[in-house]
């Protein structure tokens, strides 16, 4: 009996790939519990997964039309904005923001410090965006950023529209590889309000004609 | 001569971020290949001291280590990693399958050995015993083609079980190892990232791994890449030689058979 059992399992492997994969994905969750010690130092929500990583974890960031618009919406309702009410903040300090992002780091290995583990320290933005052509060292797993606002104005469309994509990127792309930068505290929401202005202002550096 | 380095510059300056960015790591890695310099010679030396050393509780040597080829055997060995082992049950890398002899024929326990696992290259430290050890390992596969088995349905599991880990995403930058490392030409910053799903892209990184790495002044290996990863993605420590990491490790070494490993590295 255990050999047939066997026998099924592996032919399951060989023929049917796509339910293999989701035997693999449904034992992670056992595997990882295995794979990450709790103690001081180690954060364990951090591996919990929420409803839109676990959809997102098993499409492979290709998700059905009707998961997309589930996690579109789920997302765009954890959208907050500044107690102010203004989605367009302080420009100078959305530069140092968008440039700055060391931080988050935990365990016991190589932690950063302790006022730096939790969000707010930037977002670390260059890291997959070209932003100002000044700033050579610029990654690529995003699309370009330079003269944002230049080329989209600064109407109060696209200021909304920046702000939640900022914020929760998800609420627009399903599954995009950008962190939901404001959901996960990576920035408060007055953070992003100046990285909104960073990217949109008039008045930012980065839509200047040089 | 002046003139020649100005337009060169002047060449570089107005070149795209893209072309200059991946032409200076280009140039970078090809000024580092003189094998003969690479320092991480002198840690495989120092490993190769360790292994043969009488250590630990038991006082013995780890001469009697069987990393798949039977006892003692090195040649060919991590080449033929990661695979299943009768005695321990599951599948192991190298750097597990260490740690299990460490335990089993010195007497040191895991607890000990996790407590002091890497060099901190934040304070210049030396590579960990451990570590020069595996360095020495990895070694005896040098010139060989990456060729870890795959009979064992623990073996087929573990590849499978590592890409689907390979796709998890998780902790506040919603990152899975995908994110970096599915798609062709990427970079964070100026530092281009492979794709695992690019055969000759994904052999040229695991054939080189242990690594000496000039930004650490140590040699690193694929556990410490793999803690490494996990630091940046911001999650809890990922644990040394844990059912997770080996998966990874496992999924990784199958995208790359066929690769001859070129040992030790040296990369940034």
């Amino acid at each position: 009996m255990k050999s047939k059992l066997i026998i099924a399992a592996l032919l399951s492997v060989a023929f049917n790939p796509a339910a293999a994969d989701s035997k693999f994905v449904a034992n992670l969750d056992k595997v990882v519990a295995e794979s990450f010690k709790p103690g001081p130092g180690q954060d364990m929500s951090r591996l919990v997964q929420d409803e839109t990583q676990k959809v997102c974890s098993e499409t492979r960031n290709n998700p059905s039309a009707a998961q997309a618009a589930a996690i579109n919406a789920r997302e765009a309702a954890t959208i907050k904005y500044p107690a102010s009410g203004k989605l367009m903040g302080d420009w100078k300090n959305g530069e140092k923001l968008v440039k700055d992002g060391f931080g988050m780091r935990i365990g016991n290995i190589e932690p950063d410090k302790a006022d730096r583990q939790k969000g707010g320290n930037g977002g670390n933005c260059y890291a997959c965006h070209a932003l100002d052509p000044k700033e050579v060292a610029a990654g690529n797993l995003g699309p370009s950023l330079t003269g944002y606002g230049a080329l989209r104005g600064s109407g109060e469309e696209i200021v909304k529209y920046t702000y939640n994509k900022l914020y929760n990127t998800q609420a627009t792309v399903a599954c995009s590889n950008m962190p939901r930068v404001g959901h996960n505290g990576i920035l408060t929401p007055e953070q992003v309000a100046d990285v909104t202005a960073y990217l949109v202002s008039p008045e930012s550096s980065l839509n200047q004609k040089k | 001569m002046q003139y020649k380095a100005m337009s060169l510059s002047l060449a570089l300056a107005l070149a795209a971020p893209l072309a200059w960015g991946e032409a200076s790591v280009a140039d970078y890695r090809a000024q580092l290949a003189d094998k003969d310099a690479n320092p991480g010679f002198l840690v495989i030396d120092r490993g190769e001291m360790l292994f043969k050393e009488k250590r630990g509780p038991k006082n013995a040597s780890l001469e009697k280590c069987d990393f798949g080829l039977g006892p003692g055997k090195l040649k060919g060995a991590y080449a033929q990693l990661p695979r299943y082992f009768k005695d321990t049950k599951r599948v192991q890398d190298l750097e597990s399958r260490l740690m299990t002899c460490m335990v089993t024929l010195q007497g040191y326990t895991e607890d000990e050995i996790k407590q002091k696992l890497y060099a901190d290259q934040r304070k210049n430290e030396d590579n960990t015993p451990m570590e020069a050890i595996a360095a020495y390992v990895a070694y005896q596969s040098d010139g060989m083609k990456i060729d870890p088995p795959m009979k064992h349905a623990a073996e087929k599991d573990t590849v499978k079980l590592g890409e689907a880990m390979f796709w998890r995403r998780h902790g506040p930058m919603d990152f899975s190892c995908a994110t970096c490392h599915a798609e062709e030409g990427k970079r964070v910053r100026l530092q281009s990232l492979v794709n695992v799903y690019n055969a000759k892209d994904i052999q040229a990184t695991m054939t080189t791994w242990p690594t000496y790495r000039v930004s650490h002044g140590v040699v690193r290996n694929m556990q410490h890449r793999m803690w490494d990863c996990h630091w940046q993605m911001r999650t809890p420590d990922i644990d040394y030689g844990s059912p997770a990491s080996v998966a990874l490790i496992s999924f990784l070494t199958n995208q790359a058979k066929g690769g001859i490993y070129d040992l030790p590295g040296i990369k940034r």
